[in-house]
């Protein structure tokens, strides 16, 4: 069927700065650089470009850019080329639109709505570089009141077991199918370097990163892919996925063309054939169920590792949130809607779900109310985007967060949203040997190192400058935000104050 | 004995002076709108603190306090002033004395229509104050010795601690122009608006003895706007005075209300307060250690202990993470066993000790020790993050008598001599 | 090490009921639970070498993850039995409730009588490993839903939804327990040689198992195998 919508990029080469070496040509898994075969001339076939920019970023010469093709649109404010590109789309396959990465839409970003407080006269600012700044976080749940011996200075009844995190900053779930071993490999070394923990997804452990697995927090969802005793013990925690940020309430299907031996060896499916997530857990229809599982994978595990729940924010967060806690998890892990994935249902990715802003400081409220919180982890992910939003999550309530974009784009990923296609030119979202071995697991932790590193100096700074030591002082401390740009309702959501009062 | 009838006569008559009675809610100035209350906004202050503590027990009236604080002046800015005062209601040492202030004649009508329900009062005055020249506007305040009613008290299925704090919580939340300034038994808290010498004087401190005095003077950025906010703060036996502002307070304000309690003044001296009633009172953990846990070690220094302390203190910091108290302040803690005082991790303020005998001092200016005891022995400052107990002889017969097998049992806390530190030095 | 430890459960709470559990496993090879009455998860990732024999009816996720051991019950078994597992052989001298054999990737799972709603849903296998579901009763709706793999002899009547979303595995029906359209995706045929001699064996199993006369219950002949018509039921679903 003929294409009737337009290129969505128009790629640009300045013939005088070219050097016509096809570094492009080679580079590109879309084949948009490609040499004409009858005249040999350099071309571009600049509708099969996604913009992920390799190319204009690996040019020697910096001979290309690209930009948004120039085709005008009617001018309507409603049907403008992207509702339109979508309806043509299903007007020539009958299909579900796909996509991937977060929610692009232009929903309030609460985070920059939400300023940070400084010390100045009533208090000291503390200089992170010259005093102890404390970014350390340990995760698991915790009774409300210890049982100690005091004069024999120990505790009469253990605590049940606990990450410990360097860094208030951990990775998100991201499954060996959906991203590359390399992918997976450079967060296991980056966590292991900066004492975080990465997390293997629901496409179980590849055997290559079990000398990584006290850094692992491996997950057990709908499908169960590599989940047998040997992996749940393998890592420091297990996560029972229930849902994510970008699809809530959907299950998963890693279509087989990514299912290579690999995949296959590490999910314990056959090659080729469809990896379908169930939309819920069979054996969880309701929190009672969830208590099962639970302690199913407890008993499997010897009660030795946190089992932490991860839910996509939804409505009703702050109820489903407080039963997660009373069914027994030690980590509740809350997945806002501008989440990342590999692939998504579009419909589903930009309109459902809730900001995690506000499913966090709903969740962190409510676990308060029932006199809860105190005993159990938060954990927020669902587009963490820099040092000052990780403090701003830790003041709304957050232990920690988790990145999974942030990390991705500190390898390489430009957000061009095309991971489905399995033709990533980074060599992160993708299964292809010859883009794979474009990601070197070193050289890209090493870039994630950096990130994570540079982020908690300016977290510390940012600690310092309200005159804060630990970061165990600022979790759900809302007097350290105030509200701009807000109206009443999302202040009293927030818990936050509006600047000025 | 102490003659409770005295205050009738020293003090002037309500009715004839207005001094007191039917004054309605306290305004600092007639500005409108005026200025916010304490509890409508958070508001910092700066401050001295002073402590002075026989452990023998014996009673000393109020004037070496007085004078110490007094000292202090300029820390404070004549915004509110204060003392705390333990073993002055000896005749009355089994029942609950309550403080009490009033804005008006209905809130006291109101609130003790409401103790009369739930408790049975042995006695009830206005506490004896004097008139001085700089005190404007003082509340009407009152005093009661009461038990908690047996029935209501039985039906409540709250012990007699957690029963008498949730009236007190009642009283200060939802009596408009009432507010319970102390609530522990045979102690008490005197405490207004003005210069702590000013205050000290107007509820003529000399005129009671105590075993443990604590003082307060205070330097908020606003006006308080009422009584009710001046300092020390008090919750059943436990008394706090506090120089600083925390930068925790709110996570440390989500934390505790979180087991009910009403931070209703949002102040870090309340809050602290109501920290070391949670850990000690409920929890059952000593004030040592409720303190080591406020000023818990950094990862750094636990990394570095033996396994076996490590797992204590991980175990401590972890439960107890949202307890952590940031920022700069010293506090002294006045309890029926004695003082605690504790300094900031980093110890950002000023807090010096020194004993002579049985007497134990503690201030925030050396002098002001010095002032009331030039022979001061063993001057020294308190360390950032190191508890300094000082118990009565009694209490520290008792803790080496305790079964030190017993769990969460604030007896079984190490052994804290004259002057001790939490955590215990290891012996070389 | 003794030959078999008796352990009673009564109403203990499944915690102590599989503490206890454990530690006699730690004696014995074979432990026999009597007095079984909702404890949850015995036999959890059970290894190769153990046996259960457990009389009474045991709680919900029996034998989840489990890794080569045996399990006998004589009784019924409660819901999502052999959840998750990896290896071993669960036999149920009775039913077993819903989502049986969930996610089962390797083993056994042979039932005397009738499964509950959705067993062996989501059941894959991989490598070697290839799990087994016989139900000697009638099943519930959405038997083998998103199958993946491995095998389900059915004997009795299927519920309705049979098969929906598979993609992988076999499951032998009787001829005249068939659904009337065989639903897109899906492909109904006559057993193949290699068909004949799987299910042959399987039946034979059921027999060994539960005493009873060969083809008492079912003949070989009287089956056909349904089998997915796709690995990839859903390629042409997305457009981007």
């Amino acid at each position: 069927m003929r294409d009737f919508r337009n290129p969505r990029y128009k790629v640009l080469r300045d013939r005088e700065e070219c050097i016509e070496c096809d570094l492009c040509v080679r580079q590109c898994a879309n084949e948009v650089h490609y040499r004409d075969k009858k005249t040999g001339a350099l071309r571009a076939d600049s509708m099969k470009c996604v913009n992920c920019q390799r190319c204009t970023l690996l040019c020697p010469t910096r001979a290309l850019a690209i930009t948004r093709w120039p085709q005008v649109d009617a001018g309507s404010a409603v049907w403008t080329e992207g509702a339109m590109d979508d309806i043509t789309a299903q007007a020539q396959t009958g299909g579900v639109l796909l996509a991937s990465m977060g929610n692009p839409k232009s929903y309030h970003i609460y985070w920059e709505h939400l300023l940070l407080n400084a010390s100045q006269v009533t208090n000291p600012s503390i200089d992170p570089l010259r005093e102890p700044m404390e970014t350390r976080v340990v995760l698991g749940s915790r009774p409300s009141k210890l049982r100690v011996n005091e004069r024999t200075r120990t505790v009469v009844s253990p605590l049940p077991p606990q990450l410990s995190c360097d860094v208030p900053v951990m990775f998100s779930a991201m499954s060996f199918g959906s991203v590359s071993l390399n992918t997976q490999k450079a967060l296991a070394l980056a966590a292991r370097e900066l004492g975080t923990y990465f997390n293997c997804g629901e496409g179980g452990l590849h055997r290559d990163l079990e000398p990584y697995a006290d850094r692992a927090i491996v997950q057990v969802a709908s499908g169960r892919f590599g989940v047998d005793p040997h992996y749940l013990n393998a890592g420091a925690a297990i996560e029972i996925k229930i849902g994510q940020g970008a699809k809530p309430g959907i299950g998963g299907h890693l279509p087989g063309e990514k299912i290579n031996e690999e995949v296959s060896r590490t999910r314990m499916i056959p090659e080729g054939t469809d990896a379908i997530s169930p939309a819920p857990h069979h054996d969880i229809y309701s929190i009672e169920d969830l208590r099962q599982l639970i302690f199913s994978l407890k008993e499997a595990t010897g009660y030795a590792k946190p089992v932490a729940v991860k839910v996509a924010a939804v409505h009703n967060v702050a109820a489903i949130a407080s039963g997660m806690a009373r069914a027994g998890a030690d980590i509740i892990v809350l997945d806002g809607f501008r989440g990342g994935t590999g692939a998504a249902p579009k419909r589903i990715r930009d309109n459902v779900g809730i900001p995690i802003e506000l499913a966090l400081a709903a969740v962190d409220e409510r676990l308060r109310q029932e006199g809860i919180r105190s005993t159990v982890s938060l954990v927020a992910s669902g587009t963490l985007r820099n040092a000052a939003d990780v403090v701003r999550a830790v003041a709304l309530g957050a232990d920690a967060v988790s990145i999974g974009s942030a990390a991705l784009i500190a390898m390489g990923c430009h957000q061009c949203g095309d991971c489905a296609s399995g033709r990533c030119n980074w060599g992160i979202a993708t299964q292809r040997a010859d883009l794979v071995s474009r990601l070197a697991p070193e050289a890209a932790a090493e870039r994630v190192v950096n990130l994570v590193s540079g982020w908690n100096r300016e977290i510390q700074e940012m600690m310092g400058g309200m005159g804060i030591n630990a970061i165990d002082s600022l979790r759900g401390n809302r007097l350290m935000l105030r509200g701009v740009g807000l109206n009443e309702k999302e202040l009293e959501i927030l818990g936050v104050k509006y600047a000025g009062e | 004995m102490y003659d409770f009838d005295r205050p009738r006569t020293a003090r002037p008559d309500a009715a004839g002076t207005g001094v007191v009675a039917g004054s309605a809610r306290l305004a600092p100035c007639d500005r409108h709108p005026r200025a916010p209350r304490e509890g409508d906004v958070r508001i910092p202050a700066g401050c001295a603190i002073a402590a002075i503590m026989d452990r023998s027990g014996a009673r000393h009236d109020g004037s070496d306090i007085l004078r110490s604080i007094a000292l202090m002046h300029d820390r404070s800015n004549g915004l509110g002033g204060g003392f705390a005062a333990y073993g002055i209601y000896p005749e009355y040492e089994e029942l609950y004395a309550f403080h009490i202030m009033y804005e008006s004649d209905e809130a006291r009508r109101e609130t003790e229509a409401y103790l009369d329900t739930y408790f049975m009062s042995e006695k009830q005055e206005r506490i004896p104050t004097e008139p001085v020249a700089s005190i404007k506007n003082p509340p009407d305040i009152w005093r009661y010795f009461a038990a908690p009613h047996p029935m209501r008290l039985a039906a409540s299925g709250l012990d007699e601690a957690e029963y008498t704090m949730a009236h007190v919580f009642h009283i200060n939340g939802k009596i408009d122009g009432a507010f319970v300034a102390s609530s522990g038994k045979n102690m008490g808290a005197f405490k207004g608006v003005g210069y702590p010498e000013d205050i000290g004087a107007f509820y003529r401190i000399c005129d009671y003895d105590a075993w443990a005095w604590t003082a307060h003077g205070r330097f908020p950025t606003n006006t308080p706007g009422w009584w009710g906010g001046a300092h020390p703060f008090t919750l059943l036996n436990w008394s706090v005075v506090h120089n600083g502002e925390i930068s925790s307070y709110d996570a440390n304000r989500r934390y505790v209300e979180q087991f009910g309690y009403d931070c209703e003044l949002q102040t870090d001296t309340e809050v602290i307060t109501y920290l070391f009633d949670l850990l000690s009172r409920r929890h059952g953990l000593s004030p040592e250690l409720a303190a080591h846990i406020m000023t818990a070690p950094a990862w750094d220094e636990i990394d570095a202990m033996d396994a076996a302390d490590a797992a204590f203190e991980t175990a401590l910091r972890t439960t107890y993470a949202s307890a952590l108290v940031n920022g700069p302040f010293s506090v002294i803690l006045g309890s029926s066993e004695g003082l605690l005082a504790i300094n900031d991790r980093l110890k950002l303020r000023a807090l010096m000790a020194a004993e002579k005998g049985s007497m134990v001092y503690m201030a925030s200016e050396q002098a002001a020790i010095e002032l009331v005891c030039p022979d001061a022995e063993n001057m020294r400052a308190i360390g950032g993050g190191e508890p300094f107990v000082v118990q009565l002889d009694s209490v520290v017969a008792a803790k080496a008598a305790a079964d030190a097998d017993a769990e969460n049992d604030p007896h079984n806390a190490p052994l804290a001599h004259e002057v001790g530190v939490l955590p215990r030095r290891k012996e070389a | 090490m003794a030959e078999t430890i008796i352990v009673e459960l009564g109403t203990k709470h499944f915690q102590e009921a599989n503490a206890a559990v454990r530690a006699a496993l730690a004696e014995a090879d074979t432990v026999c639970i009597v007095e079984a009455y909702a404890q949850r998860y015995l036999g959890c990732t059970l290894p190769a070498g153990k046996r259960l024999e457990i009389h009474g009816t045991p709680g919900n996720d029996l034998a989840c993850y489990m890794d080569g051991g045996e399990v006998e019950v004589f009784g019924s078994a409660q819901d999502q039995t052999a959840n998750t597992m990896n290896a071993g052989t669960v036999v149920v001298h009775g039913r077993v409730g819903d989502a049986a054999g969930y996610a089962m990737r390797g083993g056994e799972l042979i039932v005397r009588d009738g499964c509950g709603w959705r067993g062996g849903i989501n059941m894959k296998q991989y490598g070697g490993k290839c799990p087994v579901i016989v139900i000697g009763g009638d099943a519930g709706n959405f038997l083998g839903e998103y199958m993946a793999g491995g095998i389900i002899v059915l004997m009795g009547r299927a519920g309705d939804h049979l098969a929906s979303g598979m993609h992988g595995g076999v499951i032998y029906l009787r001829r005249n327990n068939t659904p009337a359209v065989v639903p897109d995706g899906l492909d109904l045929r006559e057993l193949t040689d290699e068909d004949t001699a799987t299910l042959g064996a399987l039946l034979a199993r059921y027999d060994a198992c539960f005493g009873t006369e060969p083809h008492e219950h079912a003949s070989v002949s009287e089956f056909v195998a349904l089998r997915p018509a796709s690995s990839r039921p859903y390629a042409a679903m997305y457009a981007s």
